[in-house]
């Protein structure tokens, strides 16, 4: 098997609590993860809120640092880089965060979003890089016009497919996501999965999906990493986990999930 | 049209009637409708389900029957509750209802108890309202009644402020007041939207065994057809203000009458299986 484009070595994060003269214990948000991610695979990482998943993702985005451990993406382990290096790996990382609403710039149009990216990174002339967003529009199933629009101005649907324009604009190799279809109805959230689903498979992208529902997680991974205060209890194959859950607190996850049997046969 | 309903039978009429429901809203572009001519009954011990996604009109539905939508609604047609009109009452007779006949279980409780007043306190407001008794009794009452609801150490937990519970135990605490005066229907609002499945498996037990001890009717608003299959008798599935179809759950899921419905069962991710979404 190749070197994994993200590998998560033994990674822990200890929040401080308590003031300058109160030096309490710190709370450990994330004990002791290691996973490894191979190319163009999905980790689906599930738990419910306080169990360290959005932790663990913003690690890897590097804007947490580990209290303890590495981690490592396409070989490099990611809080040694400087400089070049390090604006490189910022182009090889995108986000596509939960609530679309609260991730864009709200005087912004979308064209200006897009092309931020792109600025930051020295990409392209203007006209080229309004090509390039005139094509990704079209390509996330939008109209191009809707670039001239404020982000209030779009539904919710609408921003979560600019949020995963805006996430391959650069050709990462890795997307995070954190909850990106929570907010959405079930009828749009289908549609924001398929387009997921696509744009990972156009792009060739590695990426980790954060979520607390397991149907979803269900739907969208190769491999599920199951979270609990902190540790991952249990990870391994999508279906395996589902179908054979092998740990207690799996196996009351999943019998928590309001699904009928006669849903099963569907 | 007429599928069999099993707690329809033997009963003289439904704890809920509505009939030809509309509320409107005024705006400087005309009326804006956001329920269109619905009918729906909750038949006594019965729950049942309206499931729709935003903006499907659903919630209006259910303030419609608590007469608490928000200022510069205009609401037409009829709700009874057991035979008693609620849209021509003064409000001061609704009032009288609300929280002795018919309950309202709201989706955030932490935004509906008041962050200043002990636990305890709020739960017994019910029977300091309705009831007007006395200090002790209420508080005995409501040592029971967090019981119900299956909070542990109801004495000393009564005591505590919101904040000190739990979103789980908010959850039970709004619950525990809805239940104080045995009303004979519940509406609940997306009431785990914001639980954790396995602290929301939990609340769903807990209602359905309040069904199954006390007989109240529950009306419950959702947007997740999960839910619907595992607790509810009957579903009714709404979209832009109207009902597209109603029928048992069984059926509903197996044998969708309505496209949009189809639609729904097919956009909605299951544990037990994988679709097209990955490739």
């Amino acid at each position: 098997m190749s070197e994994p484009v993200v590998r998560i070595e033994n990674v822990s994060k200890v929040f401080r609590q308590g003031g300058l003269f109160n030096r309490a214990p710190g709370f450990k948000a994330v004990s002791n993860v290691s996973l490894n991610l191979a190319k163009n695979r999905t980790l689906g990482i599930v738990g419910e809120s306080g169990s360290g998943k959005s932790t663990l993702l913003r690690m890897v985005l590097r804007l947490i640092q580990p209290s303890e451990g590495r981690i490592l993406v396409n070989g490099a382990e990611i809080w040694s880089l400087r400089g070049g290096e390090l604006k490189a790996l910022r182009r090889q990382v995108q986000p596509i965060f939960q609530n679309p609403a609260s991730s864009f710039n709200p005087r912004q149009t979308i064209r200006a979003i897009l092309s931020a990216p792109l600025e930051v990174h020295g990409i392209g002339s203007v006209a080229e890089r309004r090509e390039r967003i005139t094509t990704l529009l079209r390509r996330v199933g939008l109209d191009p016009a809707i670039e001239n629009r404020l982000p209030h101005q779009l539904s919710g649907g609408q921003k979560q497919r600019i949020a995963i324009a805006r996430a391959v604009i650069l050709g990462p190799s890795v997307v995070l996501a954190d909850e990106p279809t929570s907010a959405l109805d079930v009828s749009v959230q289908a549609q924001v999965l398929k387009l997921f689903a696509d744009i990972k498979y156009d792009f060739g992208l590695t990426t980790i999906f954060v979520s607390h529902n397991l149907a979803v997680i269900r739907e969208v991974s190769d491999e599920v990493a199951v979270m609990r205060r902190g540790e991952v209890v249990e990870q391994g194959e999508a279906d395996r986990i589902f179908e054979d859950p092998q740990h207690d607190y799996t196996r009351e996850l999943l019998a928590a999930v309001p699904s009928p049997a006669f849903m099963a046969r569907a | 049209m007429s599928e069999f309903r099993p707690h329809a039978q033997g009963a003289a009429r439904p704890a809920l009637a509505i009939r030809d429901l509309t509320v409107d809203f005024q705006r400087r572009s005309g009326a804006l409708r956001t329920v269109d001519k619905v009918s729906l009954d909750v038949w006594p011990k019965e729950i049942v389900g309206v499931i729709g996604e935003s903006g499907s009109g659903k919630t209006m539905t259910a303030l419609s029957a608590m007469r608490l939508l928000p200022h510069g609604a205009r609401i037409g047609g009829a709700i009874a509750l057991g035979g008693r009109d609620l849209v021509d009452i003064g409000e001061s007779e609704m009032r009288a209802l609300r929280g002795d006949r018919i309950a309202l279980i709201p989706q955030d409780a932490m935004q509906s108890l008041n962050p200043t007043m002990r636990v305890g306190r709020q739960v017994g407001e019910p029977y300091e309202f309705h009831r007007k008794q006395s200090y002790g009794a209420i508080w005995s009452k409501v040592v029971e009644l967090l019981r119900a609801v299956k909070i542990a150490d109801p004495e000393t937990r009564a005591r505590d402020y919101p904040h000190q519970f739990s979103g789980g135990m908010q959850q039970r605490a709004m619950i525990a007041m809805g239940l104080a005066l045995d009303p004979e229907l519940i509406i609940a609002d997306e009431p785990t939207t914001a639980l954790d499945v396995t602290v929301q498996a939990r609340i769903l037990k807990l209602l359905r065994d309040i069904r199954d001890e006390r007989g109240s009717a529950i009306l419950f608003i959702t947007h997740e057809l999960g839910i619907v299959a595992e607790l509810c008798d009957w579903v009714y599935v709404m979209k832009d203000g109207k009902v597209v179809e109603d029928g048992p759950v069984k059926r509903i899921f197996e044998a969708p009458k309505a496209d949009y419905t189809r639609m729904l069962l097919e956009a909605t991710p299951s544990i037990h299986r994988r679709k097209g979404a990955k490739r």
